[in-house]
Formats: structure tokens, sequence, C-alpha cells
């Protein structure tokens, strides 16, 4: 079942306190997106960490229901 | 049963400087996300255990509980889970991924 863009974004910025997430849809597809997930809650995080706290946001969805997510992550202070 | 696949992955990813858990092979992948990191290391001239997923029901799952990490390809160096295709993507391209290779002390050509 593919996904739309609002309940993916919704999804990642209930899971992850202040994220601020742009969602690109790569293909059209409903599944191959690419997220860029901005969030003072990865601050001294490494990116594997950053990473899985996507992928709780995303309740089991990642690697399942959304086939292939691109995920970027980064704090404020990266920008 | 588990112990025993996070035994058999434990020999592979201390046995070999890199690992990469994907789906293929690293002459043929079979799947974009494997052969973005296949492609990585092939240009770092880094030489890696590929191990095909597909090929192995009990360790394509094992794998993502071993690292706690849903998605294939993943990648290890020196024992330690380095990432999946993004994060080795992104680390290859701001150089952290050389850094890191220097740092474990695995070769590759600093041609790349």
């Amino acid at each position: 079942m593919a996904m739309d863009i609002s309940t993916l974004k919704a999804l990642i910025q209930n899971g992850i306190p202040d994220a601020v997430v742009e969602i690109e849809d790569l293909r059209g597809d409903g599944e191959h997106y690419a997220a860029h997930v901005t969030s003072p809650a990865f601050e001294g995080k490494t990116r594997v960490q950053q990473h899985k706290m996507v992928h709780e946001a995303l309740q089991g969805k990642m690697g399942t229901e959304l086939h292939a997510l691109a995920i970027q992550t980064s704090t404020p202070s990266d920008k | 049963m588990q112990n025993v696949i996070f035994e058999r992955i434990e020999k592979d990813i201390n046995e070999n400087d890199v690992v990469l858990f994907m789906k293929g092979t690293a002459e043929f992948p079979q799947c974009g996300f494997s052969a973005v990191v296949v492609q990585i290391l092939s240009q770092l001239g880094v030489h890696f255990k590929d191990i095909n997923v597909l090929e192995d029901s009990e360790i394509r799952q094992g794998i993502k509980d071993f690292s706690d990490w849903p998605t294939i390809p993943q990648l290890y160096v020196k024992g330690e889970f380095v990432g999946g295709a993004d994060i080795a993507r992104e680390m290859y391209a701001n150089g952290e991924l050389q850094e890191f290779l220097n740092e474990k002390g695995v070769e590759y050509s600093s041609a790349a």
C-alpha cells in the first residue's frame, strides 16, 4: 500500500520532537520518497541513531510498507 | 535459534574488515540501494565481503534484528555497523567514510 506525503510527514513529525520535515516524492509512486528531517533532538547523536529515531517514528513501516525511503537527518546547527 | 544466526553474523563481520550485507552480489547487485554501496566501495578500491541476503532468508531477517535496522543493504567496517545506503552515500560525499576507513586502518585507494 502506497503512502501519501502528508501521512508520512505527520508520522515523522509526531514521532520526533520539533522536527522540520521536507519530503520529496522521487517517482510519484507513493513508495520512493526522500525525507530530510531536521530536529534539535538529533543533537549529539550519531547518524545511525538519528536514522533509528526516524525509523521508530515510522512505527515499523520502514522497509515494509515504505519500500524505499531515503532519509537524511540534520540538526538546526548543521543547516 | 537467533543466537546461532547472530554467531554466524558476528563471525563474518569480525573475520572480514569490510562486509556488505546486500541484495545480490557485488558483481550482480539486485537492488538499487545495494548497488549504490557496491559502487562507493569499488570507487574507493576497498576490498569487501559481499553477503547476498536473497540466498539466505535467515540472514536476511537476522541481520535486521542484529543491528536493529530494518533495511538492506547494511555496511560493516571492523565489526561495526556503519549504516545503510543513505548513510554510506552521505559519508562518502562529505569524506567522512574515507576518514572512518583511515581511523579503522582499512586500506583504500585515496585517488577516489
